[in-house]
């Protein structure tokens, strides 16, 4: 099976660079795996794990959660840029717990509605990141 | 005629200031490296959602229905200056060098009838402008607690300012930061960012490429497009940051050139006046013994 350009980048860095047979990716649609050859498409993602496949038999499988990101397949090859980038071992499940009842317990001590719409955020955020570590 | 005391004195506070500027000289390379590696970090997404931003614009043209975040929003009035500069001093010309530009952009706004407005990023940009321009100044955002720029301090004011926009409280957004070409070199520049400025379409597939979408076309711009601006943010935070210890370490490479030529020269005066009182002393003493 041939192979194809993958990039990852957030603001920060660039996360993955290099070649790969498959990707899948979280689109706001429902999850899709791009292999080689696919048509020129850009797509929305919502918070999730790209998972790239170095082979078809899942050697070299790298899974990294995103969010705020999109895909972008273009003949040479497919571009991820999200706002936000972690190697899945790299999330630390004891600390994310604990941000997360942190997080919990402002909610609960937030009055106003602004307040309240920002630890939601943060919540929202924070659970996403949790769900990637359970898969 | 100072006295040989003073002059000692005086060597030795020129050689104490010189190990400050020394010191601030290392520290700043040791700065600007990190600094310089975090800007080249980040210019990979940047370069990503331009392009990526390039293509998906020049599709739907800069006609009507385009968002207003490329559009604008069909008038001139009211002009919002980003002014970034450095939360400290002593780095040569950085910060005055940058709101000297900004200075100059207001007062011909205000010559043309504009309204402006004025958010200050970093303390000393903020002392300057508010001599002159106190009640354009709207808001000032320091910096001081950040200790590595990451892309959430971008992200925030850009939220920021989106929001403002979308509002209606301006209409054009300009950014003022120093460009970092090299260490003793940083240009000062105003970048317009909403509505935003995007580069010219590169075709880099030789073909002409017909995208799907999912969702679809404006959706993916409209959520993209604001995302742009906190990159354009992060990307001249990054950039100052950079060209702020590139002009400290030059400035105080200066300071401590300087500090050793004064010490130079002070040494020389000092080992005159040695001579000259040794000298005096021996004629006094001769002359008495002559007289006897």
């Amino acid at each position: 099976m041939t192979t194809f350009h993958v990039e990852l980048v957030s603001p920060e860095k660039l996360l993955f660079a290099g070649q790969a047979e498959s990707a899948t990716v979280p689109s706001v649609n429902g999850e899709m795996t791009i292999l080689v050859g696919h048509s020129p498409l850009m797509a929305v993602l919502k918070p999730g794990v790209v998972t790239i496949r170095e082979t078809q038999q899942g050697a070299g499988a790298q899974r990294l959660f995103v969010r705020g990101g999109f895909a972008d397949v273009n003949p040479a090859g497919l571009t991820i840029l999200a706002e936000y980038a972690i190697p899945v071992e790299e999330i630390d499940v004891v600390l994310v717990d604990s941000q997360i009842r942190d997080a919990e317990e402002d909610f609960r001590d937030a009055k106003t509605f602004d307040e309240k719409q920002k630890v939601s955020d943060k919540l929202v955020h924070l659970r996403d990141l949790r769900a990637a570590v359970r898969r | 005629m100072p006295s040989l005391k003073d002059l000692r004195n005086r060597i030795a506070s020129v050689k104490a200031t010189q190990k400050i500027t020394k010191a601030m000289q290392m520290v700043a390379a040791a700065k600007l490296r990190r600094a310089q590696l975090a800007a080249e970090a980040a210019r990979p997404f940047a370069e990503r959602i331009d392009r990526v931003l390039a293509n998906l614009a020049a599709g739907i043209g800069p006609g009507d229905g385009a968002p207003p975040l490329i559009a604008g929003t069909g008038k001139d009035d009211v002009h919002l200056l980003i002014v970034a500069t450095a939360e400290r001093g002593l780095c040569g010309g950085f910060n005055s060098s940058i709101a000297r530009l900004a200075r100059d952009h207001v007062q011909s706004l205000l010559g043309q009838g504009k309204q402006v407005k004025i958010i200050t990023v970093g303390k000393k940009g903020a002392d300057i402008l508010r001599r002159q321009f106190e009640d354009y100044i709207i808001e000032s955002i320091e910096l001081r607690d950040v200790k590595t720029l990451t892309f959430d301090v971008a992200d925030r004011l850009g939220k920021k300012l989106i929001e403002a926009y979308e509002a209606g409280e301006f209409d054009v957004a300009t950014l003022f930061y120093s460009q970092f070409r090299s260490v003793i070199s940083q240009v000062p520049t105003a970048q317009r960012i909403i509505p935003a400025q995007l580069p010219e379409r590169v075709n880099d597939g030789g073909l002409e490429a017909v995208y799907e979408y999912e969702p679809n076309e404006e959706e993916i711009l409209e959520s993209l497009l604001p995302r742009n601006v906190s990159v354009q943010v992060f990307r001249a935070l990054l950039e100052n940051a950079a060209s702020e210890q590139g002009a400290r370490m030059s400035a105080m490479d200066n300071a401590t050139r300087n500090a050793g030529e004064m010490i130079k020269k002070q040494t020389l005066i000092y080992n005159r006046s040695r001579q000259a009182i040794i000298t005096k002393e021996l004629i006094e003493i001769i002359s008495g013994a002559e007289a006897i």
